[in-house]
């Protein structure tokens, strides 16, 4: 992820790829909204979770997300397991041991949501329009026109997005687009009791989550760091990022993830090249001889 | 949902995962896709071969050929729409162009292919308009070979491991596939002997796909486990083994009444075999969290020594 900027990740990328979704920290005007409100996200703190799972119940009773079944996993206290059409906010709980070595506890919680990535693979791949970029920044899913053909769920990085076996459609978090439009809290921002997730100007949230992982440091954290705040990474940085305290995979989360398209202008050389070989495989195997 | 069974499982020592749970989804997609990437490049690489057939008086195969491509690409449009979770909007597929789904592009090759494959089709069996026939089966040759590698790209631009590290070679196995296959429908249905294109377009192509794959396998280290592991290993393996057999029949026996049709089987299935086994490949990779995980963390371990 390294320590490019933002500037220099941008020009390389729309050289190597000449991509419509652009990089970099204002995809709204990359989709074509020249004046648009400033970028929203999620700063997720997960160092203050509780695991009340209040922002699960809260985006499903706002967005009307249908039950997806009461079983227990065995997981902790997770029984969600992770999300999908009918999750858009999931509570991860990791129980480990203590680093004190006494067989204590430490037990962490994290609410996953949809990342609402710069460079975002479900979007590039969506072949109807039905995945679509919001004046605010965030990526939202079109239910009026979505045909169900499932190739977003492949894409994301982050296995975020899911197709409903109920209505056939891919569904995933809007990021509240009819509140925020309001100006209202996205459903699950506003029911945090800890406020473990906050919203706002993604700008804003950025400069208060690098405030607060060197506050943690300086009180002895020195396990807290930042996911998905670096617009230089594989996505262009996140519209929705998260304070840890343990690696990324621990969450379920993707360590390094690169946004697929990226290489798709290789992939498509390729692709045409493979093409040329049928047509001269054709003239070999009827160039020789009669018969 | 399956998550009833779901336990708590010890993850490897070497990298940390979220009880074991994938990280990436793995595809909604059916048995109905595999089978269009079998047909479609059936299909694409039969219009292909067909043009060469006919413009070197092959007259019988080139027909036989037109016909194949065009049950081939009908029935992939039946697997394409009965895939997708709402079949009545399967025309929304057309509302938009985007070069950066490979799914949308596909979609307008097939768009264009189509028409030209069942024209070339029409016009070879009721022998009528012949000049038109001619610009058909010329057009259908020419986007055949697109609609036989666009779909390794489909495959790629994914974020399952075994698919998309696969993304230089992928097009190169399915062409050469397509055209094993291909060549497999033109032993089938001419008769013996009349088929020597068809023998050594599948020749070419069942080289190219071996040659491929091997690079495959060998580039991707430990992400080519899925191909070589499992249930998308054991396919690949048959492949294989389908594949020797029917090119060791079709050049020792292929001008035989019975050798040529039963090696053009073998090579059709052959083909079909190996697009089953990719599409297990990727499945699996996306199943298991390491196959995710481990590379990326290598690619930050790499990073972090660069900028030391």
């Amino acid at each position: 992820m390294g320590t490019t900027s933002p500037a220099t990740t941008r020009n390389l990328f729309e050289q190597e790829t000449g991509l419509t979704s652009g990089p970099g920290l204002d995809p709204s005007a990359v989709a074509g909204y020249p004046d648009h409100p400033p970028r929203v996200g999620f700063f997720t703190d997960t160092s203050v979770c509780i695991g009340c799972k209040a922002c699960e119940v809260a985006c499903k009773e706002w967005n009307n997300v249908p039950e997806d079944g009461l079983v227990l996993t065995g997981m902790s206290y997770d029984n969600t397991a992770d999300l999908s059409a009918s999750t858009w906010r999931h509570v991860a709980f990791i129980e480990q041991p203590a680093a004190d070595g006494d067989g204590d506890l430490r037990w962490l919680m994290a609410s996953n949501v949809c990342k609402h990535c710069s460079q975002a693979a479900c979007l590039d791949v969506c072949p109807t329009g039905a995945l679509m970029r919001t004046e605010f920044g965030t990526v939202v899913v079109q239910d009026d026109i979505c045909n169900g053909c499932g190739y977003c769920v492949s894409a994301c990085p982050f296995g975020v997005i899911g197709r409903s076996e109920t209505d056939g459609g891919a569904h995933k978090c809007t990021l509240c687009y009819d509140r925020i439009g309001d100006g209202l809290m996205p459903a699950c921002a506003k029911a945090c009791p800890t406020e473990s997730i906050q919203f706002g100007p993604l700008d804003e949230l950025r400069e208060r989550a690098h405030q607060r992982v060197a506050d943690l440091h300086t009180a002895g954290q020195p396990d807290a760091r930042l996911y998905g705040a670096d617009p230089a990474d594989g996505i262009g940085g996140a519209g929705a990022m998260f304070l840890l305290l343990d690696e990324p995979e621990v969450y379920g989360l993707p360590p390094d993830p690169v946004v697929t398209t990226r290489d798709l202008p290789r992939m498509w050389r390729h692709a045409a090249t493979a093409a040329g070989s049928i047509i001269a495989a054709v003239v070999v195997a009827c160039a020789g001889g009669r018969r | 949902m399956k998550r009833g069974g779901e336990k708590a499982m010890v993850p490897d020592a070497d990298f940390g995962s979220y009880y074991g749970r994938p990280v990436v989804k793995e595809t909604v997609w059916g048995p109905d896709i595999p089978a269009y990437l079998f047909l479609g490049g059936l299909a694409g690489a039969s219009s292909a071969l067909a043009a060469g057939a006919q413009v070197t008086r092959h007259a019988e195969l080139a027909r036989a050929l037109k016909c194949g491509a065009a049950g081939a690409i009908s029935l992939s449009m039946v697997a394409l729409v009965h895939d997708l979770g709402r079949r009545m909007r399967f025309v929304n597929m057309l509302r938009v162009l985007k070069v950066t789904s490979p799914m949308s592009v596909g979609t307008w090759i097939l768009s264009g292919y189509t028409p030209l494959a069942l024209a070339a089709a029409a016009a070879a069996v009721t022998r009528k308009l012949p000049r038109a026939g001619f610009a058909a089966t010329a057009g259908a040759a020419l986007l055949g070979p697109a609609v036989a590698s666009y779909t390794a790209v489909l495959l790629a631009d994914t974020a399952a491991p075994a698919w998309h590290e696969a993304h230089r070679e992928l097009p190169f196995v399915f062409a050469g596939s397509a055209a094993t296959a291909a060549g497999g429908l033109g032993m089938l249905t001419v008769g013996p002997g009349r088929a020597r294109q068809a023998v050594r377009f599948a020749v070419i192509g069942a080289a190219g796909e071996i040659a491929a794959k091997s690079l495959l396998l060998q580039r991707l280290g430990a992400t080519a486990e899925p191909y070589q592991t499992g249930r998308g290993g054991q396919l690949m393996d048959i492949s294989e083994v389908l594949t020797a057999a029917g090119l060791a029949v079709a050049v020792l026996a292929g001008r035989t009444r019975v050798g040529a049709p039963v090696a053009g089987l073998a090579l059709m299935a052959a083909s079909a075999l190996t697009r089953f086994g990719v599409f297990e490949a990727g499945r699996a990779s996306a199943r298991d969290p390491k196959y995710t995980v481990r590379p990326q963390r290598e690619r930050l371990a790499d990073a972090a020594s660069r900028e030391q």
